[in-house]
């Protein structure tokens, strides 16, 4: 500490008269502060996950981490803001209790067990396959029909418009039709 | 639209800065009531009967924006003299058929339209079995695109004189004895509405799931059409009906459907009765003029973008690889399938229905009846843990060790651990960057797709049977150490390309000759000349108000739909202060792009026997439709009738007053031991319901519960009811209450306020229950409660299949609710009560 920090110090500053809502509250500490976002090795463009307004977000990744998620001041639709939830996707990203392992519950079971991704990669498209062939339906009522009523899909509405296609488009060429969507429902 | 949609909400706070007046009709006062000028209490479930009043009211006064109304609409129209309306037949329109519970259609037809023996019928029946509404609707099914008419619009018949009879009796004092509006309140609305439509002003209405989730929604929407189209309100700057939509990309899991009855762009599925060719499948699916008249380029090239080499002329370019439909193959249909033992597997994909579908137990008995279950989420949704802890589980009815379900649980990247698009409630695709890298096992939802379909192909064999999908276009680069797929080349295969692989800048591009593949015909142009426009992000500050460089919106990056009204029929803008897109003399022009032929002056008129958008006069804005007018009447294409209607809920304690048909006499039901009903008019169940949502959360909770920030801001399931709710029944505020319908009851905190009023209906009170539904037994969340979605019975709207969530009745009785076997119990006395 140099000479005269008692006089900085903004409690003494503040004693002496100065107004504490400007100058005289800044401090050392609170000068070295830099905001969050300066520091950020990349800053990706995107969009909220919420609703469907559609407000624009910045995502600030440092050293493989968000650190931070902030409203897009250039978007015509929000102009930077965001609303609580909005606020509030940097924990939806990180927050601890996110799972981040394949989970498995085999027939009866009455714990989850680990099991790795390729494993059950495998294990789906196996049973996409047996189920389909079980349960392939090439006529109904004398028409022909070429699908299966036995696998069925229900998606989210948070899906991108690419997922959803490539969904549509694989579940279509399996004869799989029962497929919906939040949209609906 | 202040609680759900908050960043929104600014434009109409701006707005009202500005001197706009605002009114909020809801049955629950929000975040949205306290800001407005006027805040109307309704009934849930009576908002036909204010919107068929509103229309009375201009009707009757004649304050209807005439000139538009007589060039851009179906006004001046004549129907089928054999049409009968709901005056007539005591709540029915013509054509009802007791036995099954559905329309024949046919006697709605304009004059002269009415198909011989020999065509099938558009709409009706068969119709609805396939949830046709959402495609037909949009298409415009088949109507002459010159139907006889009478501009004075005098003659009995017309559509103008119809709607007047229809409406004739929703009066001010039928809304204050269905709705609970009092008289004095509605004309002002009344007021407000029509003094501020016109050449000189616009008004907008938005609505959201309040108006949609009903046995009657798809009418709902349908009842706001008619009135802003008589007030001159469509296609204008100011004007429409906005839906908001409640999901990142609900707009766009639509426009490109995880939908059971569509193909991308709103292209019927086709059906196994109807549909052997693809000659007669587009035969069949709508008119030839129109812009729906072009159809056959926009199939073909679906199916060259999904069978590639393999799409030929001369194998009807694979429409046979098609699966066909044979009825409703729905989310409550396949419900019930996984119940009977139908469904064997099922992936469930950022989605939640053990919390967020109607009847939660349905819901769960038909997931623990499934040989196995793939979920993807970001976190460990209930949908997920159902065996371990539903509901079910506590009472007996579910054991843990009795459930054969095979469960997979696949962690999701999140939205910045992934590129690609959503689209938004105003139809404007915005692309997202990848921040990094999803962490551990988490990965798109379009990695999974992707490898999963490989896998599969690597897996099938050499008969028909595998063929569609062995034949299936199914290459996209790898990018990265996880070898996503690169979903910017998914969006140029959804864009398009022509013969040379060039990417196709426009719809009109696409040909019916399989020259040219197209994933999804309205989204063609986003990637025009190679340039991913979705991702444009020139700031507001450096654009006009319009900002057509900032996404892009589908079609062709339109703004306002249908803008070509925003002009007098000689091209000019209706006034100064209105105008938006104008024929300037060699082209249409403004500061959008016009949604209308560039260079199709006013004065033009369709030759004879012309097709698609040509058989459209130079006056007619409203181009999808096969006459390109505003409908008023809709003569085909819908399943419960060519004109909004009040019939109440399903399950409601109030006797229908405008007619004999108590409710919606087409509406679905699901009449199975799983769903029972409360009975309508039941003294067991007096009070009406209606579900909601709150800022802080998001549907079932998945994406808020587990967030500390946002658990903390709203912490525990409650009910909101009125002071002398609480008063009449002992309930008080932060104690329990417990609600109960046939199904099953619930508990949950009170939260008494003067928000939620009684209403007073002629004389009679009725209150009403208000609960958002955000929380369940899991998700991974800090916080949980009971589902109140458990509540709720399937009951389905006829065209589109969405259940009535909006409003129902209930009991309410003070304290906790029983545990265990208990709780059946009680649900048996009151079944049985």
């Amino acid at each position: 500490m140099g000479a005269g920090w008692l006089s900085r110090w903004p409690v003494i500053r503040q004693l002496k008269g100065e107004d504490g809502r400007g100058q005289a509250a800044r401090s050392a500490r609170t000068d070295a502060l830099r905001p969050r976002v300066e520091g950020a090795d990349t800053v990706a463009r995107s969009v909220c996950p919420y609703c469907a307004v559609g407000c624009g977000q910045l995502v600030y990744v440092k050293d493989g981490r968000v650190t931070q998620i902030e409203g897009d001041p250039g978007s015509p639709i929000s102009r930077g803001r965001l609303c609580p939830k909005g606020s509030a996707s940097k924990q939806l990203v990180t927050h601890p209790g996110r799972q981040t392992t394949v989970l498995y519950r085999r027939p009866h079971g009455t714990e989850w067990e680990p099991l790795d991704l390729e494993t059950a990669m495998d294990m789906i498209a196996d049973r996409v396959v047996r189920t389909r062939r079980e349960t392939w339906q090439q006529t109904h009522e004398g028409q022909e029909v070429r699908r299966t009523l036995g696998i069925a899909g229900l998606g989210g509405a948070t899906l991108d418009n690419e997922e959803n296609y490539l969904m549509k488009k694989l579940y279509t060429a399996l004869g799989a039709i029962q497929v919906e969507n939040q949209a609906r429902i | 639209m202040a609680e759900c949609h908050p960043v929104g909400y600014q434009w109409v706070m701006e707005a009202r800065a500005r001197g706009a007046k605002v009114f909020h009709i809801d049955p629950r006062f929000s975040r949205t009531s306290a800001t407005v000028d006027r805040y109307l209490a309704i009934r849930a479930g009576t908002d036909i009967v204010l919107l068929g009043a509103l229309i009375n009211y201009v009707l009757s006064n004649g304050l209807d924006f005439r000139e538009y109304v007589l060039a851009y609409t179906n006004a001046a129209t004549l129907v089928n003299r054999d049409f009968r309306d709901t005056e007539d037949l005591d709540g029915l329109f013509s054509g009802f058929d007791e036995e099954t519970g559905r329309y024949d259609p046919s006697t709605w037809a304009y004059e002269g339209d009415v198909p011989g023996e020999e065509e099938p019928v558009e709409g009706g029946e068969r119709h609805a079995e396939a949830a046709g509404s959402d495609s037909y609707g949009a298409r415009g099914a088949g109507a002459s695109a010159t139907p006889p008419s009478d501009p004075t619009l005098t003659d009995p018949r017309c559509v103008y004189q119809i709607l007047k009879r229809h409406y004739s009796r929703y009066t001010p004092e039928m809304v204050e004895e269905l709705c609970g509006i009092p008289p004095e309140l509605f004309l002002e609305l009344a007021e407000a509405v029509t003094a501020n439509s016109g050449r000189e002003r616009t008004t907008a209405w938005v609505y959201s799931v309040g108006w949609t989730q009903h046995s009657v929604g798809v009418q709902y929407i349908r009842a706001a059409a008619i009135l802003q189209l008589l007030l001159g309100n469509m296609g204008r700057p100011g004007g429409g009906i906005m839906a908001l939509r409640g999901h990142a990309s609900i707009q766009g899991s639509t426009d490109i459907p995880t939908l059971f009855n569509l193909l991308p762009g709103y292209i019927a599925m086709p059906h196994a009765h109807r549909h052997d060719s693809l000659d007669h499948y587009l035969e069949q699916e709508g008119a030839d003029t129109g812009w729906w008249g072009n159809r056959r380029a926009y199939v073909v090239s679906l199916l060259k973008a999904w069978w590639g080499d393999a799409a030929t002329e001369a194998n009807d370019y694979c429409f046979d690889y098609l699966p066909r439909l044979t009825g409703d193959h729905g989310h409550y249909a396949t419900v019930m399938g996984q119940i009977d033992g139908t469904v064997k597997g099922y992936f469930v994909v950022g989605e939640n229905p053990a919390v967020g579908s109607a009847n939660g137990k349905a819901q769960r008995l038909g997931l623990a009846n499934l040989d196995w279950l793939v979920v993807r989420d970001l976190m460990l949704v209930e949908t997920a843990t159902f065996w371990k802890d539903a509901p079910e589980i506590e009472t007996g009815e579910l054991r843990t060790e009795e459930i054969g379900t095979e469960v997979f649980f696949l962690p999701a990247a999140s939205h910045v651990e992934k590129e690609g698009t959503f689209t938004n409630t105003q139809r404007l695709l915005q692309w997202r960057e990848k921040a990094l890298d999803p962490p551990g096992d988490c990965r798109s939802d379009l990695w999974f797709y992707y490898h999963l379909g490989k896998r599969i192909r690597q897996r099938l064999g050499d008969d028909d049977i595998d063929r569609p999908a062995r034949e299936l276009t199914w290459d996209y680069p790898e990018i990265g150490a996880q070898r996503d797929p690169d979903a910017a080349a998914v969006l140029r295969e959804i864009n398009g390309t022509a013969a040379d692989g060039r990417l196709l800048a426009s719809l009109r591009e696409l040909k019916p000759d399989g020259s040219t593949s197209c994933g999804c015909w309205i989204y063609c142009g986003v990637y025009a000349d190679g340039v991913n426009m979705a991702a444009r992000r020139t700031p507001h500050t450096e654009q006009g108000p319009v900002a057509l460089e900032w996404g892009w919106a589908w079609p062709a990056n339109r703004r306002i739909l249908y803008n070509r009204a925003s002009a007098d029929p000689q091209g000019r803008p209706w006034s100064e202060r209105k105008k938006y897109v104008y024929w300037d003399g060699a082209k249409w022009t403004g500061p959008d792009v016009p949604d209308f032929e560039e260079d199709k002056a006013p004065d033009y008129r369709p030759p004879e026997g012309a097709k698609a958008e040509h058989a459209l006069a130079g006056t007619d804005p409203f181009i999808m439709q096969s006459d390109g007018r505003g409908w008023l009447y809709v003569p085909s294409g819908l399943s419960d009738g060519p004109l909004p209607t009040h019939y109440e809920p399903h399950e409601s304690p109030v006797r229908n007053a405008l007619y004999g048909q108590q409710a919606n006499p087409a509406r679905r039901t699901v009449d199975r031991p799983e769903n029972p009903y409360n009975p309508a008019l039941s003294p067991r169940f007096p009070y009406v319901y209606t579900t909601s949502r709150l800022t802080e959360h998001h549907t079932t909770g998945a994406m808020s519960r587990p967030l500390p920030y946002l658990a903390e801001l709203q912490p525990e399931a409650f009910c909101e009811v009125s002071r002398e709710m609480a008063e009449e029944l002992g309930l008080e505020n932060g104690a329990w209450a417990t609600i109960v319908t046939a199904r099953t009851a619930i508990e949950l905190r009170v939260l008494v306020t003067g928000r939620v009023r009684p209403l007073r209906l002629n004389g009679r009170t009725v209150h009403q229950v208000v609960m958002p539904y955000h929380w369940g037994y899991s998700s991974g969340g800090v916080i949980t409660g009971d589902i109140v979605n458990d509540l709720l019975p399937i009951v389905l709207d006829p065209n589109v299949y969405i259940q009535e969530s909006k409003a129902g009745t209930c009991d309410v009785l003070p304290g906790r609710r029983p545990r265990g076997s208990a709780l059946l119990d009680l649900i048996e006395r009151y079944r049985d009560g």
